[in-house]
């Protein structure tokens, strides 16, 4: 009980002003944030070409693309992180090497937004193919029997359409993307989970930092489960009752 | 279905063909005169992480069962913590909740004395306790929203019929509602299995040598970058398939009747 006591009692090393780290914490919690925005972004990108790609893409596309997610969802994160962080620099400066420039070192957000959204991309392939596969295909054939272009098909149809079905997974997936950032501590980078265990070892109030951590964590899920649960009612306004 | 004529099309030949290049490009031009040297950790790595994983996943399963429960059926006071006991794990990343277990805990228990001459305290000085308890947490949390649906699926006329035979509350739950939540959470937990394989090299942080640690060693050693890495990701894959393959095995087993 003594360490309960000695962690309400350590609750102003959480102040903003510089005895206190809450500061640093909000500035980790800021770029775990643009960290997991960069990601999901990405991963929504890749995501959408992946299942385009697996729909309707040639049979040397669709196979790539079943390897592609299925590599990314049996490695763990942690070890898909570390090869594509140094393989993405290696690459990077293979590359600018070659062109003639010098090397560059690239910074910790940008390589945690490409590593990430990597791994974003795999999940939202699967839950946007599914959610495409969702949309009846009377739909898709009377816009090509309209004459539509492919991409104003997918743009004004197939998109709209999967909306309401992707939702949900999306959802998950915005979820995880804000999660894994905590994963980026493990190579060093300074985002929430990170900082948090400076400030924890260095103040040996343990509770008092992974408590405060936590409850970042859970307001920025429940905030988004309520935004996400909004959007997907929107989504499917006009549309028949879901049962339970 | 890889034995199949319709698989081997022409073009996945070529495809096959340039994956063996890579990987024989890999083995002639990567060094690898490390793996004899480190075999006997990596064994003992991996069957740390293999135990790691059917342990966390077995007590998470009983854990979530309750959990599952308590949130379907259960009376406020029992329905409201087992709600706010999922939220909580599956709001927060499992490296923050497993370092505050580890540290948090580790620093509290030494403070106190009867944990410290209790004949637990040699088992609580090590690191594994932490991180199994944190992976089952984890897995319990997850796992309880997933039996919460699958109580709550299960039709109710089998549980009237149940009622109706005189079967006791508890039998009914043992013989009828419990068998079939079960039953309708089979395919899901196969996929939850991989997710957590996948979430147990996070216990390498607070120095359990898992598989994950052992590649981390030899890197340390070795000064490789790529050739632990890689072996790795391949022994994570294989341990996916083999997890994969059991539970398609396992649904196979268990009959489904089709109305």
């Amino acid at each position: 009980m003594s360490g309960l006591v000695a962690a309400t009692a350590t609750l102003e090393l959480l102040q903003l002003e510089p005895p206190g780290w809450g500061a640093p914490l909000l500035r980790g919690l800021a770029s775990s944030m643009m960290i997991a925005f960069g990601a999901y972004g990405l991963g929504l990108l890749l995501g959408l070409c992946g299942a385009f790609g697996k729909l309707y893409g040639g049979p040397v596309l669709r196979d790539l693309m079943a390897v592609y997610t299925t590599v990314v969802r049996a490695v763990p994160e942690l070890v898909l992180i570390l090869i594509l962080f140094y393989a993405g620099t290696d690459a990077v400066n293979q590359i600018l090497l070659g062109l003639g420039y010098d090397r560059i070192q690239i910074s910790g957000v940008a390589a945690g937004i490409g590593v990430l959204g990597v791994v974003q991309g795999a999940y939202a392939t699967e839950v946007l193919r599914g959610a495409i596969q969702a949309v009846p295909a009377g739909q898709i054939e009377a816009a090509r029997a309209m004459g539509m272009a492919p991409a104003m098909i997918a743009r004004r149809v197939t998109l709209p359409l999967m909306l309401p079905n992707a939702l949900p997974g999306l959802g998950n997936l915005w979820l995880n993307a804000t999660k894994d950032t905590a994963l980026l501590a493990v190579v060093g980078f300074a985002e929430l989970t990170q900082t948090t265990r400076q400030a924890a070892g260095a103040t040996k109030a343990y509770f008092t930092f992974f408590m405060a951590a936590g409850v970042l964590y859970l307001t920025i899920s429940l905030i988004s489960g309520w935004i996400f649960a909004r959007m997907e009612r929107r989504a499917r306004r006009g549309m028949p009752e879901m049962r339970a | 279905m890889i034995l199949t004529r319709a698989f081997w099309q022409p073009h996945r030949i070529v495809l096959a063909a340039i994956a063996i290049a890579i990987v024989v490009f890999c083995a002639v031009t990567l060094r690898w005169d490390w793996v004899p040297k480190y075999l006997p950790l990596a064994a003992q790595g991996l069957w740390r992480t293999i135990w790691i994983l059917l342990t966390s996943v077995v007590l998470g399963l009983m854990l979530a069962i309750p959990l599952g429960l308590a949130q379907a059926v259960g009376p406020w006071f029992l329905a409201w913590p087992a709600r706010a006991f999922c939220t909580v794990i599956r709001g927060t990343p499992l490296l923050l909740q497993l370092w505050l277990l580890y540290y948090g805990l580790g620093s509290l228990f030494p403070q106190i004395p009867w944990i410290r001459q209790s004949d637990l305290w040699p088992i609580l000085r090590q690191a594994w306790p932490y991180g199994l308890l944190a992976l089952t947490l984890s897995f319990a949390g997850y796992e309880g929203e997933v039996m919460r649906g699958a109580f709550k699926g299960v039709p109710k006329g089998q549980l009237e019929a149940a009622k109706a035979m005189g079967m006791p509350r508890f039998t009914t739950l043992r013989r009828i509602w419990l068998p079939q939540a079960l039953h309708r959470v089979l395919p899901t937990l196969g996929g939850e299995t991989v997710l957590q394989l996948k979430a147990t090299p996070l216990v390498a942080t607070i120095t359990v040598v898992d598989i994950y640690a052992v590649a981390s060693r030899v890197r340390q050693d070795t000064f490789l970058t790529y050739e632990p890495l890689l072996l790795l990701a391949l022994v994570y894959m294989a341990v996916t398939a083999v997890i994969v393959v059991i539970f398609r095995w396992f649904e196979r087993r268990v009959p489904t009747r089709v109305a």
